[in-house]
């Protein structure tokens, strides 16, 4: 790893910090706990990496620490978008309220 | 074929992106979500067809089983249970993270003892790996007790003892040591990495066992914060784009949600992790000036709430614990009928996380365009002729205007006494969550109606049907 392919890295990363601060400031609290249970979903990005690592087959021990990875990350990003879908699915407006 | 992945992960990144920005508002929100929630996908299936997989054994039946645990946990969850709900998964987040830096680490470890292959761990590689090992063990350990605060399954008080930050200080010290220790020498040191891995949770435990379960709002929204931020540490490890930018996008969330709840308690973020909010109290009991409280049965409290023009109503956690969002929307309603202009009125740490109550009160089928937040409510508190006060206590205590030696002079309040009239539902006369004494309730213009929330709402909803 050189200094060259490190510099992409955090010049990506400082930038999508200051977009995600950026992002969240216009949420209005009433949307707080949906954002939250939302964004928590999306960490569970990390599914990405926990795929790598169950597929290399380099050897039994990583293999089997990447199949759990998959396992959390999995309930992690499912169970976060599903309930998030669900809290959202009651926030209406008058109108729409029977 | 690395490149086309790197463009499915681009627009998964994307996606993320926008799905945010469509959570801005009520409307578009659940389309976000969706959207979101395609990028994942996306995301995991340029994974699938780009790396190279050899077995795909385990990665399906991992799949299978998270994703049958993730659909079943999101199906049964009370809305009342969010809070630990979102413990729970932030910390799986984290423990995916530690994992998945831990397979790395064991796959570079192989690769070094293989006799065949010249291979070393370089210095930047076991610095990243060191840290998202640390940040997801902490992350992990944390959200568990977290949850188990919020579930009750242990006590929601500070748990403090003597010496407590000079053992914090070891623990980090020995962590920091560690894992410039290991960074050094990675390969010789397997040991050190586990052992590294019982500190990073020993780390989370200590760290959140101190902080009572009144400031778990600003728990949750910092270990969403380092759930994101292990993922990133974890696209450090093994260089791939999309979990750096979305692993920040939600370190960054995680931190903005933090800020906004601790302006809402007007603490530092500090005071919150290390003070240990219980005993700040028991310090200090302040002075309790008793007057007179005018208590008020069901039948006044309908003539005064039949005769107004304006009512606010401030929901509490208590609201939730009586299970009585519905019989509020239903008064709310009548009340509307009635002529009367109904205003929910939302304090931003109402209920056990961000937002939470505005969810309790969507499921009860409160419109969204009836809740109001504090900012929104205080300019014209005055023109309200009566504010309802459910369940709620320390969001509405004046003395955090007014009375400096108080534990919450300073945060701010929905100014409820400032109305013509406030209605005050309670249980008994005893101190809210935080234990402080509140002297709205001995005001001229506050009338108390004691009783459990449910049974004194569904009083009035039936003397608004009776008349």
């Amino acid at each position: 790893m050189t200094l060259d392919l490190l510099v992409p890295l955090i010049f990506i990363f400082a930038l999508a910090i200051f977009l995600g601060v950026e992002l969240i400031s216009r949420v209005p609290s009433i949307l707080h706990t949906p954002l939250m249970s939302g964004s928590n979903a999306i960490s569970g990005i990390t599914i990405v990496g926990a795929l790598v690592a169950a597929g290399e087959g380099h050897n039994m021990i990583s293999t089997i620490l990447g199949t759990a990875a998959i396992v959390f990350a999995m309930i992690n990003v499912v169970g976060g978008y599903l309930v998030t879908n669900r809290m959202l699915e009651m926030f209406k407006k008058k109108e729409d309220v029977k | 074929m690395k490149f086309i992945a790197e463009i499915f992960y681009l627009i998964a990144a994307l996606l993320f992106v926008v799905g945010l920005k469509k959570m801005s508002k009520p409307e578009t929100a659940r389309q976000g979500n969706a959207l979101s929630a395609f990028g994942m996908l996306i995301a995991i299936v340029a994974t699938l067809v780009h790396y190279h997989i050899l077995d795909w054994t385990y990665i399906v039946i991992g799949m299978l089983i998270g994703t049958i645990i993730g659909a079943v946990l999101a199906r049964i969850v009370k809305m009342t249970e969010m809070p630990q709900m979102v413990a729970l998964l932030n910390g799986y987040g984290g423990l995916a993270s530690l994992l998945v830096g831990y397979a790395e680490y064991n796959k570079q470890y192989e690769q070094v003892i293989n006799p065949d292959v010249i291979h070393t761990i370089d210095l930047y590689t076991s610095i990243t790996i060191i840290l998202t090992i640390l940040v997801g063990a902490i992350t992990f350990s944390g959200s568990v007790i977290a949850w188990a605060k919020l579930k009750e399954v242990m006590t929601g008080k500070p748990i403090l003892f003597k010496g407590q930050q000079f053992v914090n200080a070891a623990i980090l010290f020995a962590a920091v040591g560690g894992g410039v220790l290991f960074s050094i020498d990675p390969v010789n040191n397997y040991l050190l990495f586990l052992f590294l891995i019982a500190i990073g949770l020993t780390l989370g435990i200590t760290s959140v066992i101190p902080i009572g379960g009144a400031d778990m709002p600003v728990v949750i929204s910092l270990l969403n914060s380092y759930s994101g931020i292990a993922a990133c540490l974890a696209g450090f490890v093994i260089q791939n784009n999309a979990l750096i930018i979305t692993g920040s996008l939600v370190g960054a969330s995680g931190i903005i949600l933090t800020k906004i709840m601790c302006k809402a308690m007007n603490r530092s973020l500090a005071n919150v992790l290390f003070s240990g909010f219980g005993s700040v109290i028991a310090s200090s009991t302040g002075k309790s000036e008793h007057g007179e409280v005018s208590p008020v049965n069901v039948e006044d409290a309908y003539a005064l709430l039949e005769a107004a023009g304006s009512v606010c109503i401030v929901p509490g956690y208590g609201l939730a614990v009586a299970q009585a969002q519905h019989a509020c929307r239903e008064l709310a309603e009548l009340l509307e009928k009635n002529g009367t202009e109904v205003r929910f009125a939302i304090h931003p740490v109402a209920g056990r996380m961000p937002g939470h109550m505005n969810v309790l009160l969507a499921e009860a089928n409160v419109s969204y365009d009836h809740l109001y937040e504090m900012d929104a409510v205080n300019p014209i508190i005055e023109t309200v002729d009566v504010s309802l006060v459910v369940g709620a206590n320390d969001v509405v205590n004046p003395a955090a205007r007014e009375d400096k030696t108080s534990p919450i002079y300073g945060m701010p309040i929905i100014n409820v006494d400032h109305s013509k009239a406030v209605i005050v539902m309670k249980r008994s006369m005893a101190t809210g969550f935080a234990g402080i004494e509140n002297p709205l309730f001995y005001k001229d213009n506050t009338r108390m109606l004691f009783g459990d929330a449910k049974h004194v709402l569904q009083g009035l909803v039936a003397e608004f049907k009776k008349n």
